[in-house]
């Protein structure tokens, strides 16, 4: 590992930072103007959504199943087994849901799409696009970025349901609870704020993964070896991103509603 | 070349470009790159129209860096590049896009879309620009029997070999005919009989075509057979010019450490008293 002067790496971070706005301001750019590459956004919905289908659903049914075990060991201390329905269904709508999906896709897509883009990369396949007309952010990023962020605000949906559903199951199997009562427990504890707050953050979480993933992909350098570091990076830094993002939204949340 | 059916928005583009006739294709002025260290350093040459440009020089002297600076896939540090009377150095990226429409490039390495078939690879700017399907696997069709690869329309990339690969890659350059091509090293890698086969090619489209080119290569013995070599349409292959002629369209550029060291004809090359060049040429 080489060391640089404070300078200079602070420059590269800077640079780095531009380079990823600059990604980021034409992706967006390119959204809401001609050509739209359909049949490209139909494929990355597919491969995102309905590919991660399998992944989201395990992790939040069993989440949802470990957190009604863990937390009736608590509640139980306080006659209040009963509450376990509410706190499944708030931790998973308000958090849990939205940030567990939101790393599951990251270590599957952010890398995949950093990998996939990283290859084309060092295959020239990147710079034979430019030189055959088409602008490779409107082509590969664009319908990357609106697939991931679509598909995610689904995906989240379907964790949270699972979820509680997992809860229900070890609540109604494990702890003796009543369907019923776990249910309108669940139901009863669901807010406005809360699902607002549940929905909110998967937007972030894919505007994350989808323009990390491509941003590592598109700025692979060194060969196979650099695709592999690009793919490293995109997994962490959205990984990171995703549970940063989650606090500050949290935050403004609470801010805004007031629960 | 069998002519290529309708003409197609690139076709219209190029109607609304075309302007003096005799004006240079490609004008390079004191173009300097860097990168960690300088690359090309005041780089200055002119390309006529319908000449074959053949950009000779040893490994690294920044060849293959010129060429993208020609279509704008990377951007010099200072100098002006002119391309069909353009300033590419100074325009936006989305309106080289629509420059990029006028030229046809070949990559070191093909650079074939691994995920599309060949026709696809092929049909790459016609998919784009909407050709009509039936429209668009006609010229697919006749790109690919230019380069005699037909058998290999419904392939991937993955399963073909390097030098057809190298002629797929022809056949996407080539398929909406445009008014410059630049070969990266064509031939790079390839065993000295399909390296002749896709020197026959370049042969046959400039030609047949008289198409402005620029090729990199780093076998001399290519860039000699392009100089002295014709393509007979009635035998369907290349032949020797008689009484050793020379293609007076065909010219030389050598590089060496980022430095022009030799712009001229064939005649001129072969005739230089330069030591360097003459022990590079050896």
């Amino acid at each position: 590992m080489s060391f640089v002067s404070p300078e200079v790496f602070l420059k590269e971070r800077i640079a780095t930072v531009q380079d990823y706005s600059l990604l980021v301001g034409r992706a967006v750019a390119d959204i809401f103007t001609r050509p739209h590459y359909w049949d490209e956004i139909y494929t990355q919905m597919d491969s995102i959504g309905a590919g991660s289908m399998p992944i989201v659903i395990l992790t939040g049914f069993f989440t949802g199943c470990v957190l009604a075990l863990q937390s009736a060991t608590s509640l139980e201390e306080f006659g209040a087994v009963s509450m376990t329905g509410n706190l499944v269904a708030l931790s998973m709508v308000r958090e849990l849901g939205p940030v567990l999906t939101g790393l599951m896709l990251a270590g599957r897509n952010a890398s995949g799409m950093a990998s996939e883009l990283g290859s084309m990369k060092v295959t020239e396949q990147i710079d034979a696009m430019r030189a055959l007309g088409t602008d490779p952010i409107r082509k590969l990023v664009t319908p990357r970025l609106f697939a991931t962020v679509f598909m995610m605000f689904f995906l989240t949906i379907i964790a949270d349901a699972v979820g509680i559903a997992g809860g229900a199951l070890v609540s109604i199997s494990s702890l003796g609870l009543n369907a019923n009562a776990y249910f309108h427990s669940s139901y009863r504890s669901l807010h406005y704020g809360s699902v607002i707050q549940g929905l909110t953050k998967p937007l972030f979480s894919g505007f994350i993964i989808a323009t990390i993933g491509c941003y590592y992909g598109l700025n692979t350098k060194g060969g196979t070896q650099g695709v592999g570091r690009a793919t490293t990076q995109a997994v962490v830094a959205s990984s990171v991103l995703i549970i940063v993002v989650d606090f500050i939204v949290s935050r403004a949340m609470l801010f805004v509603f007031g629960q | 070349m069998t002519p290529m059916t309708t003409p197609t928005a690139i076709d219209t583009e190029r109607e609304q470009y075309t302007g003096d006739d005799t004006a240079p294709v490609v004008v390079f002025e004191g173009v300097s790159i860097a990168f960690a260290k300088p690359v090309l350093e005041d780089i200055s040459f002119t390309v006529a129209p319908g000449e074959t440009r053949i950009i000779l020089g040893p490994a690294g002297c920044g060849k293959s860096v010129l060429m993208k600076m020609v279509n704008g896939l990377l951007r010099a540090d200072s100098g002006t590049i002119t391309v069909f009377g353009q300033d590419v150095t100074r325009m936006r990226e989305t309106d080289l896009f629509t420059l990029r429409a006028r030229i046809g490039m070949v990559f070191q390495e093909s650079a074939l879309f691994d995920s599309l078939s060949v026709a696809d690879n092929v049909a790459y700017r016609l998919n784009e620009e909407k050709t009509p399907e039936a429209e668009a696997r006609t010229r697919v069709e006749e790109a690919l029997k230019f380069v005699a690869l037909e058998q290999a329309i419904d392939k991937f990339p993955s399963e073909l070999s390097g030098g057809m690969r190298r002629r797929v890659s022809i056949a996407r350059a080539l398929i909406t005919k445009p008014d410059l091509i630049l070969y990266d090293s064509p031939t790079g890698g390839l065993d000295p009989i399909t390296s002749t086969t896709i020197i026959e090619l370049v042969i046959k489209q400039r030609d047949v075509s008289h198409t402005t080119s620029l090729l990199i290569t780093h076998r001399i013995q290519d860039a000699f057979t392009l100089a002295m070599n014709r393509y007979n349409p009635e035998k369907g292959r290349m032949e020797r010019i008689p009484d050793d002629g020379i293609e007076p369209s065909t010219k030389f550029l050598v590089l060496n450490e980022g430095k022009v060291v030799f712009d001229g004809s064939t005649e001129e090359l072969v005739s230089t008293d330069d030591p360097w060049l003459k022990e590079y040429l050896s």
